[in-house]
């Protein structure tokens, strides 16, 4: 059985600068109870926000594990030295897996912060940014 | 990079706030970038830490030193002062006369700036040249905290 995944990065002013979802099938065959639910993602992802926020203060650990639920959805976030959020939405329990892809989304994303045409606090529109994280997202979630 | 700003504003005042915002750019990525290159990479909480994090790695990064001194304002709470016994910015940019107020450390106060604020502690920095005996470009970056960031710190602290 495959997971779906929803992942989303936040800027410093609560701006929503990427999202991609991984894992998702596309069959003509009856639509799936996660198809139907795939917008309250949204929701879920910024109702975390407020607990990122609280979270933040007290560790200063990137990687801030799994800090939210919402129904059979576990809701893990990574926070850079910056307080950009990466929001990692999933199903399974939170392993090394989704610790290392975040990891490497936030090198990914210094990569993007170094190119000195893109301004900080914008959305990523890097063909290249995406192209990474859906091979990281192979590799490591699916 | 002063020409271009110097060929588009008008008065000093208005010349060292373009200077800053322009750092302030630097400020927020060399943040990202030097914590990344760090042994372990975390977000420093504290307004402290930050600062130590700017009179050391930042520093040594940019200038390939660190900063001469770090010190708390007695008169105020919310001040601390970052000093550089020559800053590479003033060392190689003389300032006509009719400029004497002018001053170029505006961008390295930007860059200041911009790693404090990355670091959700928002703040001021001026940058001022206090001449003393055989350091004639000594300059003082005056950090001045917003009040929500101690009002945090206390509670913090607690």
């Amino acid at each position: 059985m495959s997971h779906v995944y929803y992942f989303t990065i936040v800027g410093t002013n609560d701006v929503p600068l990427y999202e991609a979802e991984f894992g998702m099938q596309i069959k003509d065959t009856s639509l799936s109870a996660k198809e139907e639910t795939r917008y309250l993602n949204q929701f879920i992802a910024h109702a975390a926000l407020d607990i990122i926020d609280e979270a933040v203060w007290n560790t200063t650990d990137l990687y801030l594990k799994t800090l939210d639920k919402y129904n059979e959805l576990n809701v893990s976030c990574y926070v850079t030295p910056s307080n950009t959020r990466f929001i990692l939405l999933h199903e399974n329990k939170a392993d090394d897996n989704i610790k290392t892809f975040l990891a490497e989304c936030h090198e990914f994303y210094i990569k993007i912060l170094c190119n000195p045409f893109y301004t900080v606090n914008t959305p990523i529109v890097s063909p290249t940014f995406e192209q990474r994280v859906k091979s990281l997202a192979r590799r490591f979630l699916l | 990079m002063l020409q271009y700003t110097q060929n588009r504003v008008e008065g000093i005042q208005d010349f060292e706030r373009k200077l800053s915002a322009l750092g302030f750019g630097i400020g927020v990525r060399m943040l990202e970038l030097t914590m990344w290159r760090e042994k372990s990479p975390r977000r420093e909480t504290r307004v402290l830490n930050v600062l130590y994090f700017i009179h050391n790695v930042i520093w040594k990064a940019l200038f390939g030193k660190q900063a001469n001194a770090l010190e708390k304002s007695t008169d105020n709470e919310d001040e601390y002062m970052l000093y550089d016994n020559e800053p590479i910015v003033s060392r190689f940019v003389s300032v006509p006369r009719e400029l004497s107020q002018f001053n170029c450390n505006a961008y390295v106060a930007g860059i200041i700036e911009g790693v404090l604020h990355g670091c959700q502690c928002a703040a001021r920095v001026t940058a001022h040249t206090m001449p003393v005996d055989n350091k004639p470009l000594r300059t003082i970056f005056l950090i001045k905290l917003s009040p929500e960031v101690l009002k945090r710190e206390e509670l913090l602290k607690g």
